[in-house]
């Protein structure tokens, strides 16, 4: 059986012509399988909302193709796609109750009117908003509307979700609570999912795979584990998470560090001897010992942040490179650390990632 | 709630009223008291050269309605009168059917032009009022009129033989008023779509509704109250309309306005006229009376 929601095939899309042309999508290749929680993720103007606008059909590729259930729907209008959309702001019909606009898309499909209201009913108590049915929208508080629109999304029960930042415009605590509630409502209805964000953390607690996109390009896809510790570049390692770069030369299967220490690193092939590559480490990765210890680089300790939890400790390689350790903060609240001591770093093998560029 | 909340609400509620004072005054007098004189004059005597003489009649009122026959006194239907008022009330409601249906699409163009172009296309529009009413009509006639534009253009590009009789029907008297009352309809009709927020559109395609359903369901309910103002705008003035059914609908073609002005004039009957006036007055009240209540049926109260 086939297992594929959604495919787009090097999808382009280009605005505007001439010099003026800004290319939003360029070549984007990407499926998403049956009942996953897919997740864009990328800075702002990375051509996320783009990429939704094509598969909703509110915008045509210029080049490529937009699969659904493995039919070719690139030319289809969003009228006859069976894909909703929770749009950033809400876009509730003002005009409508709550449960007239839960129950638009099914009155659209030209459903029984007995059916229309159950499953307007039955949305309703979905998204525990069964008291409102009769207010008008525009009385309704952010997480109410924004409750209001993901039923009405829902209600039509379609093959994939999209979700443009859906939770942007709410309060932290609200939008944790809103984040918990859409897992509990993607796993209830077993639809697809594709979500987009601009937070790394909405991103890695909530997705069952992660596509981190930038400037018009898909860079990477995996699971939020995947993600966050084998990214494949420079982009990804820096755009989740924090990383420490440090430049290295590949010498007989270990990278090779300015300093002279070598690291052991997994994944080479003998092709890449030699090389000049880009070593990436998480700031939690990295351990501090005495300096005098085996195996260790000694490094200068620059500068002490306290966060409360974490202990941001900047260090300075002996070749000028710098590296930011974090440190769980003692209950004493002193790392036994000052500036200007010398220690010893240690990265752990499966804790250096080398990247491609 | 303080005493000093109270004593600045009461302070702010009498500024309220110092401020409507003058434009109460005027109202009284400059509307309320010509209407009352005229409710009076409707219920007087015909003078022999005009004017009226103090003797209380109902002869106007019943003349609205009925003729009496000069030779066995009985009363009969007045045919003419209900012709004119039925023509009034038909031309007046086309004409606001055919702005609608103009100003619609020009309105929703103007609203989705980029904002600098949109204050260049809106005052295209309200070129017509910046000429004399009667000369615009005048033009109108110009083009419309047998050994007009129109006509002799379509005779040279040979799709007529002889003219088409446009001038003195009714078709002129609409042609007239849509003109001139366009504008009317197309500025409230622009203020609603202005405010209509376009991704709503998409909303509505992406819940499956088709554009015909997407204008059914969405965009009219919406800018509802702009249709319903741009309706009173053209729909009042048309059923008063004077000018434009005496130049382009001649003699025949008589409207409400024109009848009464008639009582007024060349006919010496100022209690009719009076009548007439009031009873267009009325018209005019039930019809708005009847509009707005189908209107604001099941729409929302802030648009
Ligand atoms: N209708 C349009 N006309 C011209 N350029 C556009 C249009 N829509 C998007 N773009 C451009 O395409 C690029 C991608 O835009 P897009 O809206 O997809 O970004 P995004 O990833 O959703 O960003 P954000 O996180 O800010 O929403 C941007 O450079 C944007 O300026
Ligand atoms: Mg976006």
């Amino acid at each position: 059986m086939n297992d594929i929601a959604v495919e787009a095939r090097n999808a382009v899309k280009t605005f505007g012509q001439g010099d003026h042309a800004v290319r939003a999508l360029d070549d984007v290749s990407v499926t998403i399988r049956k009942g996953e929680f897919f997740t864009l993720l990328g800075p702002s103007g990375c051509g996320k909302t783009t990429l939704l606008r094509l598969i909703a059909g509110f915008e045509m590729p210029t080049g490529g193709q937009i699969l659904l259930d493995g039919a070719d729907i690139t030319d289809l209008p969003p009228n006859k796609r069976p894909v909703n959309t929770v749009f950033q702001s809400y876009a509730l019909f003002p005009h409508l109750t709550v449960a007239e606009n839960v129950g638009f898309g099914l009155e659209m499909l030209n459903r029984p009117k007995a059916e229309v209201r159950q499953t307007t009913e039955r949305m309703l108590a979905l998204v525990k908003l069964e008291a409102l049915a009769g207010r008008k929208t525009s009385q309704l508080s952010g997480g109410q509307q924004q409750r209001v629109a993901l039923a009405r999304a829902l209600a039509p029960q379609p093959k994939v979700l999209l979700l443009d930042e859906p939770l942007s415009a709410l309060d932290l605590k609200l939008r944790k609570e809103m984040q918990t509630e859409l897992k509990r409502l993607q796993h209830e209805t077993g639809i697809t999912f594709i979500f987009v964000t601009h937070d790394q953390e909405e991103a890695l607690t909530m997705s069952d795979r992660i596509g981190v996109m930038s400037a018009g390009k898909i860079q990477q896809i995996g699971s939020p584990r995947d993600i966050y510790t084998r990214p494949v570049n420079r982009f990804v390692a820096s755009f989740i998470g924090e990383s420490n770069f440090l430049p290295a030369t590949i010498v007989q299967g270990a990278a090779r560090l300015g300093s002279g220490h070598s690291l052991a690193v997994e994944g080479l092939t003998p092709v890449d001897e030699g090389r000049k590559v880009t070593l990436a480490v998480r700031p939690e990765q990295v351990r501090l010992t005495a300096e005098d210890e085996a195996d260790t680089i000694r490094a200068t300790v620059r500068d002490l942040v306290y966060f409360g939890t974490d202990t941001h400790c900047h260090l300075m390689l002996s070749d000028g490179e710098e590296v930011v350790a974090r440190l769980q903060s003692p209950a004493s609240g002193d790392a036994g650390l000052s500036e200007g001591q010398i220690v010893g770093l240690r990265l752990a093998p499966g804790a250096v990632q080398v990247l491609g560029d | 709630m303080s005493a000093a909340e109270d004593a600045v609400r009461a302070a702010n509620t009498r500024n309220a009223w110092a401020l409507v004072t003058p434009a109460l005054i005027l109202l009284t007098f400059a509307a309320s008291g010509p209407l009352l004189i005229v409710l009076v004059y409707s219920f007087l005597t015909p003078g022999q050269y005009g004017n009226v003489e103090w003797i209380f009649s109902l002869d106007a009122w019943i003349g609205i309605l009925f003729t009496k026959d000069i030779f066995d006194e009985t009363y009969k239907l007045a045919d003419a009168h209900l012709t004119i008022f039925w023509r009034s009330v038909k031309l007046s409601f086309l004409t606001t059917v055919i702005t609608f249906a103009i100003g619609f699409p020009t309105a929703w163009f103007i609203a989705t032009r980029p904002p600098r172009s949109r204050a260049l296309w809106l005052f295209l529009i309200t070129i017509p009022f910046w000429t004399n009413l009667l000369i615009r009509t005048f033009a109108i006639n110009e083009v419309i009129r047998n050994e007009g534009l129109l006509n002799t253009f379509l005779i040279w590009l040979g799709v007529i033989e002889r003219p088409i009789q446009i001038v003195y029907t009714d078709v002129a008297v609409l042609i007239g008023m849509a003109y001139v009352y366009l504008p009317l309809m197309v500025l409230p009709l622009f203020a609603a779509i202005d405010r209509f927020d376009m991704r709503l559109l998409e909303a509505g395609y992406d819940l499956y509704a088709s554009r015909w359903r997407v204008l059914r369901r969405v965009i009219l309910p919406i800018v509802k109250p702009g249709i319903v103002a741009g309706s009173i705008l053209v729909f009042v003035p048309s059923l008063g309309a004077y000018v434009t059914p005496r130049v382009l609908g001649g003699g025949k073609n008589m409207m409400i306005g024109n009848f009464i002005e008639l009582q007024f004039g060349q006919a010496r009957n100022w209690p009719l006229g009076a009548a007439l006036s009031m009873t267009l007055l009325m018209i005019v009240m039930v019809a708005l009376l009847f509009y707005v209540r189908a209107a604001s049926k099941g729409s929302n109260p802030h648009g």
